[in-house]
């Protein structure tokens, strides 16, 4: 052992308790905010491999309070006993699946198209529109964000039924755009007035369009704040429940939709419905743990200016 | 010859030559379009109130001769202005979009909102003048929702505190904080349908969810989270917040770490430390930032439904109803579609004015401090 040369004062000390308590006060609050955000996943995934007893009698770890059956996942045709096997629930729930994919991940590369052009003429170039210039344009696009969807619902229904577009995936697409288009318009306009505009300058010199440097010079440089635009739309038209419930029946239901019609006669299978919300759930944890910073982007465009 | 001025804009001159031709082409092509659609859609208006029968089924030919019009209308503008057409197509797809989509069935929706219309019954809408009206003032169901809104709309403060905290704890300096932002960030990522049914419903169960039994463990004799009208509101409240905490956390934790380095550590040498540092420099810097996010979060409370359809339905007595909510089930129980668009008009309305005053007043208090 050698001897120590510096010693700490013992004013200094007392400050290292202080910070001791405050990085136990730290981590504590850290932890129980990630319990208090995780339990609900785990409980979910846990239900979906519990029998009915394990369900009433609240078990909760696997292995040591109850021994994990796959009878959820059997339910929804999902287990590795069943997966060979011809099963109606499946299908239904692949047809679900399939539905809200096409539906999210059209809906959300239209408005990313759509609302990154809008972004980049907003904030290039000045337009007169009537009364309206450039920050009316801007207002008018962001404006839409305070629509309630519920305001929309019953004049769009009522449109739809006469353009028979109810119960289509393409009636709930256009309408997931316009739910996120603002959204989109508010990260991209963030994301353009980033990019300084000398380079389209220089583009435009070298003989380039507006349009031909808007697609080989900016687009690249604005890729993260359109990804970022992106999976944040991804994830509210996933998880879009009121338009799904309202305007689709049988063809055109959306996993959420399905999740909510569980109810059986004999009460609730909870461990069949566990599995289902965990399906349900599942693409955006994956997204969620693969894709965060682009999200976190997305949500802090704006908020600093 | 067009020049773009302006500090933040273009600095480019373009020069067009636009044959007289090529207008005369855009404009056909415009007006053309125009009449088409008018045509398709005058036959169809004279089908539907009986003057003839043209074979049409549904109103879908119009809705492609008006796909039609739009997309002359966008090519047109090149045709005729040229460069500065090319400008215009920037933002006319979407704003084109919008309109059809927003602005129109709002103007339909006003003469729906006069009407008595029930969707299943064969009589067809019907005019039913202020009749609507006056039942929305008598309906005790509506108002309770929309108190029910400022309930559900002021704790949002109670939120905003807690997000705050969670950016603070993000912002200070931890380990494994990628984990931890991760896990705070998943509960925005979830269904809010999957949240319901395995939160609200499995979750608070009152014989086996895990937060029942944890509250009986703690004391609590008999916990029912949806019995009494303000435990409900409270446990809607508490969903509610928990998905959408992550929401405001990270448009602070952005809002936190775009604050200059050098003011904390000046503000520490001049001796400022914790509660006080916090609340001479930290929170004013932190207003604008706030101020949006929760703006942004009141714009989505006021549209909290899923939650609520899904947990209570609306129960214990309308204890937990939100005007959206309500609607639905208006209209999911009797159909009638007039007497629902009527509400949400109303419900449109008072948000208009609510959002205005609030962004008005917004923008005067954080101003001043930034």
């Amino acid at each position: 052992m050698t001897a120590q040369i510096f010693h700490d004062s013992p004013a200094d000390r007392g400050h290292s308790a202080a910070w001791w308590t405050s990085r136990i006060a730290i981590y504590g609050a850290l932890i129980l905010w990630a319990i208090i955000c995780l339990f609900p996943i785990y409980w979910t995934l846990t239900t979906s491999f519990k029998l009915a007893p394990d369900v009433m009698k609240g078990n909760m770890i696997p292995w040591v309070d109850f021994t994990p059956m796959w009878k959820g996942w059997e339910a929804i045709g999902l287990s590795p006993g069943t997966i060979g096997q011809e099963s109606t629930v499946r299908e239904e729930f692949l047809k679900r699946f399939y539905n809200s994919t096409i539906i999210s991940l059209t809906s959300s590369a239209l408005a990313v198209l759509l609302g990154s052009l809008a972004a980049y003429g907003l904030s290039r170039f000045s337009y007169k529109w009537a009364w309206m210039r450039n920050d009316d344009i801007s207002f008018f696009f962001l404006s839409q964000l305070i629509l309630p969807p519920v305001v929309l619902a019953l004049p769009i229904l009522v449109l739809y039924k006469e353009l028979a577009l109810l119960d289509t995936q393409i009636g709930l697409i256009l309408l997931y755009t316009l739910s996120v288009l603002p959204i989109v318009i508010w990260i991209m306009r963030d994301q353009f007035s980033t990019i300084p505009t000398e380079l389209e300058e220089a583009a435009m010199v070298d003989g380039l369009g507006i349009w031909g440097a808007f697609f080989t010079i900016i687009l690249p440089i604005a890729l993260p704040g359109m990804v970022a635009a992106f999976i944040l739309s991804l994830v509210l038209t996933w998880n879009e429940y009121f338009f799904a419930a309202l305007l689709t029946s049988t063809h055109a239901n959306t996993l959420p939709v399905m999740v909510a019609s569980q109810t059986g006669s004999q009460g609730i299978n909870w461990w069949s419905m566990a599995a289902l919300s965990f399906a349900a759930i599942l693409p955006l944890i994956v997204i969620g743990v693969a894709l965060e910073r682009f999200i976190i982007k997305g949500m802090a465009a704006g908020a600093v200016k | 010859m067009s020049v773009m001025s302006g500090a933040d804009h273009l600095h480019i001159v373009t020069s067009d030559d636009i044959s007289p031709g090529r207008v005369r082409a855009g404009k056909l092509l415009i007006w053309g379009s125009a009449a088409l659609m008018v045509v398709i859609a005058l036959v169809q208006l004279g089908q539907s109130l009986g003057w003839w029968n043209a074979g049409f089924t549904t109103w879908r030919p119009t809705l492609y001769a008006y796909c039609l019009w739009a997309t002359a209308v966008c090519w047109a503008q090149v045709l005729i202005r040229g460069e500065q057409g090319k400008r215009t197509l920037f933002v006319l797809p979407a704003a084109l979009f919008v309109i059809s989509l927003t602005v129109f069935p709002l103007l339909f929706g006003l003469i729906i909102a006069f009407s008595s219309w029930n969707l299943s019954s064969p009589d067809g809408r019907q005019f039913n003048g202020v009749a609507n009206l006056v039942q929305m003032w008598n309906d005790p169901f509506y108002w309770n929702a929309m108190g029910n809104m400022v309930w559900y709309v002021l704790v949002i403060i109670v939120e905003y505190a807690i997000a705050f905290g969670l950016a603070l704890l993000l912002n200070s300096q931890i380990r494994a904080r990628k984990f931890f932002r991760v896990a705070f960030l998943l509960p925005l990522m979830l269904s809010p349908v999957a949240v319901s049914w395995m939160v609200g419903k499995s979750m608070l169960e009152a014989r086996f969810g895990p937060i029942s039994r944890l509250a009986r463990a703690l004391g609590v004799d008999n916990p029912s989270f949806f019995e009494s009208p303000w435990m409900a509101k409270a446990t809607i409240m508490i969903l509610d917040a928990w998905t959408f905490i992550p929401f405001m956390m990270i448009m602070l934790l952005a809002g936190l770490q775009s604050i200059p380095k050098e003011l904390t550590e000046a503000a520490k040498v001049d001796g400022a430390k914790g509660w006080k540092a916090f609340w001479e420099i930290t929170f004013p810097l932190m207003l604008p930032v706030s101020v949006t996010a929760i703006l942004i979060r009141i714009i989505f409370k006021l549209k909290l439904a899923d939650i609520v359809i899904n947990v209570t339905s609306g129960g214990p007595g309308g204890a937990t109803d939100t005007v959206t909510s309500f609607i639905f089930r208006e209209y999911r129980e009797r159909s009638n579609v007039g007497y629902g668009t009527m509400l949400a008009m109303v419900y449109l309305v008072l948000i208009v004015i609510f959002m205005t005053i609030l962004m008005k007043w917004a923008a005067r208090y954080a101003r001043p401090q930034t």
